[in-house]
């Protein structure tokens, strides 16, 4: 129980932490906005080419674009960091290890809380905006909720890997971009993952990143049966928490504190 | 101009001590930019045509695009990092030095390693080149110029607003790096509204879009008139002499943070 009241106040800090930054939330909501429109024009130009490509109809597709440009801010698709990245080039991470919470648990309940609040403030205004000028398709299946958390979860599992690699490594940017890289190309944010072609559309269909944005607007649009992609979710963001207590269990042996 | 020149070497060499960093941000500024193109090709799998345009002609646009965007962005690109000098109290420390602020400002953090993204668009380019014919390839170097300019000039516009949305920089994004995957496919992708507004309101039809209806030969989707498309220099001097009197005025209105 007190556990838990731990946890969700840790949840709370990181909703407040990030609303003390409205503007900046608002000018990111408008920015996502402005990029949606662009690219819903342009798999407008596709689809009319192409009605029913990767089985979508046009509104689909215009659907998955504000859907996913929503996605944005609470799964952090552009492969930003979790925010104890700073405390391991300072070392103080030496502390956090050994505190009698796990910091994945940790750091997991502040993030959703910080996802908490960027749905607010970073998703909810580029789908209405979506839905003023465009023609949108409702939600298909209830089920989308645990998706759109199950999803949040999945891509904070593959950004506490992300970032605790810098225990490992000296310097933490090529590891960032090379997360940013994977996590937009292969989560369906450039392009639908039906547009890819062969192997490749397998590879990105089956990887985590799938989980994090295809996935869930493919539940919004009951593309696919609820069960089975709940299933994919669910063992994804397992495993990725799993390997995650993994190398927190190797980073606590790493870490050396010199004295001090 | 000598000022820029000196304190952007200053800084190239800087973030050049770091030799394995440097080589990873320019290879990964590289492959991030590359993502763009990458599905402008799995697109094309699909279809042979985009908004009447074949790939070599959306690789043209997105070349030109691309290529002005990213030289602006290495020269100048560092504007629009002003609010966060001016929340941590730098932008201060530049107010009193012997050097136009615009210059610092600009200089500051030179990166280098934008070269991934200008060599990305050049390769772009490049491979598109076949679609220009000869007579016409002289509009190819002015409207990159042009182009590059338009883009200063956005960046700077962006730069102005942070002066008073001081807790906001990220709305220029939406111009500034907007801007840049708006050139990238044909305007005729885009509804009506929004290609009037970039032509007579954001000048961003003129980067290349207009200049290149004239190289390669097309008449304008939306029949807007011809000499619209020799108008790049005179849009990109319009939208410079706005951007300097936005920075101008934003320059003025400053006050620090008093920290």
């Amino acid at each position: 129980m007190a556990d838990f009241v731990l946890y969700l106040r840790l949840f709370q800090y990181g909703f407040r932490r990030h609303s003390t930054y409205l503007a900046a939330a608002l000018a990111g909501a408008f920015t996502n906005t402005v990029f949606g429109v662009l690219r819903a024009y342009v798999l407008i130009a596709l689809w009319q080419a192409r009605p029913g490509l990767a089985g979508y109809t046009l509104t689909e597709a215009v659907t998955f674009c504000f859907l996913t440009q929503g996605f944005i801010g609470p799964m952090q698709v552009f492969g930003r960091g979790l925010s104890f990245g700073d405390r391991i080039r300072s070392g103080d991470i030496a502390f956090d290890l050994v505190r009698p919470a796990p910091l994945l648990l940790w750091s997991l309940s502040e993030d959703l809380g910080r996802a908490a609040y960027l749905t607010i403030a970073r998703s909810l205004p580029p789908a209405i905006a979506g839905a003023v000028m465009f023609t949108l398709a409702g939600p298909a299946s209830p089920w989308f909720v645990l998706s759109f958390v199950l999803g949040i979860v999945v891509s904070f599992g593959w950004r506490y890997l992300v970032t605790l690699a810098a225990c490992w490594t000296t310097d933490d940017r090529g590891t960032h971009t090379l997360s940013a890289l994977l996590t937009m190309f292969f989560s369906g944010m450039v392009l639908p993952l039906g547009l890819f072609p062969g192997w490749l559309r397998t590879v990105a269909e089956s990887s985590p990143f799938a989980a994090m944005v295809q996935v869930p607007a493919d539940v919004w649009l009951g593309a696919e049966a609820a069960w089975s992609t709940l299933g994919f979710q669910l063992l994804w963001a397992l495993a990725l928490l799993g390997l995650g207590a993994l190398l927190t269990a190797a980073a606590r042996r790493k870490v050396v504190v010199q004295g001090g | 101009m000598g000022d820029y020149l000196l304190l952007a070497w200053t800084w190239a060499r800087a973030s050049a001590q770091y030799r394995a960093s440097f080589a990873v941000s320019i290879v990964s500024s590289f492959a991030i930019n590359a993502l763009d193109a990458v599905a402008i090709g799995i697109v094309f799998t699909h279809v042979t045509t985009l908004g009447g345009f074949s790939l070599r002609e959306v690789m043209f646009l997105y070349g030109t695009g691309g290529l002005s965007f990213a030289l602006a962005d290495m020269l100048f690109g560092n504007i629009e990092r002003l609010s966060q000098h001016i929340r941590a109290g730098t932008f201060d420390t530049m107010l009193i030095r012997p050097v136009s602020p615009f210059v610092q400002m600009a200089a500051d953090g030179f990166g280098a390693h934008r070269i991934g993204r200008l060599a990305q668009a050049a390769i772009v380019l490049g491979l598109s080149l076949p679609v220009v014919p000869w007579s016409r390839a002289w509009m190819v170097p002015v409207m990159i110029v042009c182009g590059v300019v338009i883009f200063t000039a956005v960046f700077t516009l962006g730069a102005a607003l942070q002066f008073v949305l001081v807790d906001a920089p990220e709305l220029a994004n939406a111009f500034t790096y907007g801007g840049v995957t708006l050139t990238q496919y044909p305007l005729s992708v885009y509804g009506d509204q929004l290609v009037r507004g970039v032509t007579y309101v954001v000048p961003l039809a003129f980067v290349n879009w207009q200049p290149a209806l004239y190289v390669l030969g097309r008449p304008d989707p939306l029949g807007l008139a011809d000499w619209l498309r020799f108008a790049s220099p005179a849009a990109a001097l319009l939208l410079s002499a706005a951007a300097a009197l936005a920075w101008r005025a934003g320059l003025r209105r400053y006050r620090s943070t008093g920290n």
